[in-house]
């Protein structure tokens, strides 16, 4: 498989190009990937991207994703402006440049 | 709060009392709820939080007795607080007939043990408004200031 760099979108191979995108984190879950407030990931569907990241931050996987692999109910994810929920949830697309944004839910009574 | 020899306030200065105190009003008979960003420091007199947004929300739960920060307005508080240099620091939600202290789904429920939980009573003629620190399951009422 060859690699090669194009420009700040990602890196193409011979199997594609692969996309890389920016995660933003809440204050919550920095410390599962050493502090940092943001933190990129790779993939074409947002399933791939936290797929990605569970295997760069292993403690950070199970405070995404429930044992059945679905988002946590109490984690609210955003692709740019919009909540995934709207966008087919893990199966919503990721392009070059997208940020993905992980918030808490902010619940009570 | 009491931290060895620190104390931890909350100062509320009144405009932001008036933004969340009206909103919890005009929500009723609803529950409301709403963000706050601010800044924190620590200096001779303990942590002390600024705020200096007040971000009225959306109940999505559109209830009573519970509510649930509409996602969209979390993340456009977000962004606002930093756009201005600041940070979301808690949420203030409201409890239309019952005091002004974190119910056990408050507690349970509580994203962030940094953040200041502010409660908005209702059941009286005058509203009160009290702030709590959630962490490892206990509440912790701290005072409020509107200055400091």
């Amino acid at each position: 498989m060859v690699t090669r760099q194009v420009g700040f979108l990602g890196s193409a191979t011979d199997e594609g190009v692969a996309v890389v995108v920016d995660v933003r984190l809440p204050n919550v879950l920095r410390p599962l990937v050493g502090g940092e407030a943001v933190v990129t990931a790779g993939g074409e569907t947002l399933r791939e991207v936290f797929d990605d990241l569970a295997s760069r931050y292993p403690g950070l996987g199970p405070s995404l994703r429930t044992p059945e692999g679905e988002i946590h109910r109490h984690l609210n994810v955003f692709l740019n402006d919009d909540d995934v929920r709207y966008l087919g949830r893990l199966d919503a697309k990721v392009g070059a440049s997208d940020t993905v944004t992980l918030m808490p839910a902010v619940a009570g009574g | 709060m009491v931290k060895g020899s620190f104390v931890a306030v909350l100062v509320l200065p009144d405009w932001a009392w008036q933004v969340i105190v009206a909103h919890c009003l005009e929500g009723l008979p609803l529950e409301a709820c709403g963000l706050i960003a601010g800044t924190t420091e620590q200096g001779s007199l303990g942590e002390v939080t600024y705020v200096r947004q007040a971000h009225p929300a959306h109940n999505a739960a559109r209830s009573a007795r519970v509510y649930t920060v509409e996602p969209k307005d979390l993340l456009n508080a977000d962004r606002a607080a930093e756009a201005a240099g600041l940070a979301l620091v808690g949420v203030w939600h409201s409890h239309t007939h019952t005091p002004a202290y974190p119910s056990p789904t408050d507690i349970a429920q509580a994203p962030d043990p940094a953040w200041h939980y502010v409660l908005v009573s209702l059941s009286d003629m005058e509203p009160v408004v009290r702030s709590y620190r959630i962490v490892a399951g206990r509440a912790q009422e701290e005072p409020v200031l509107s200055s400091i």
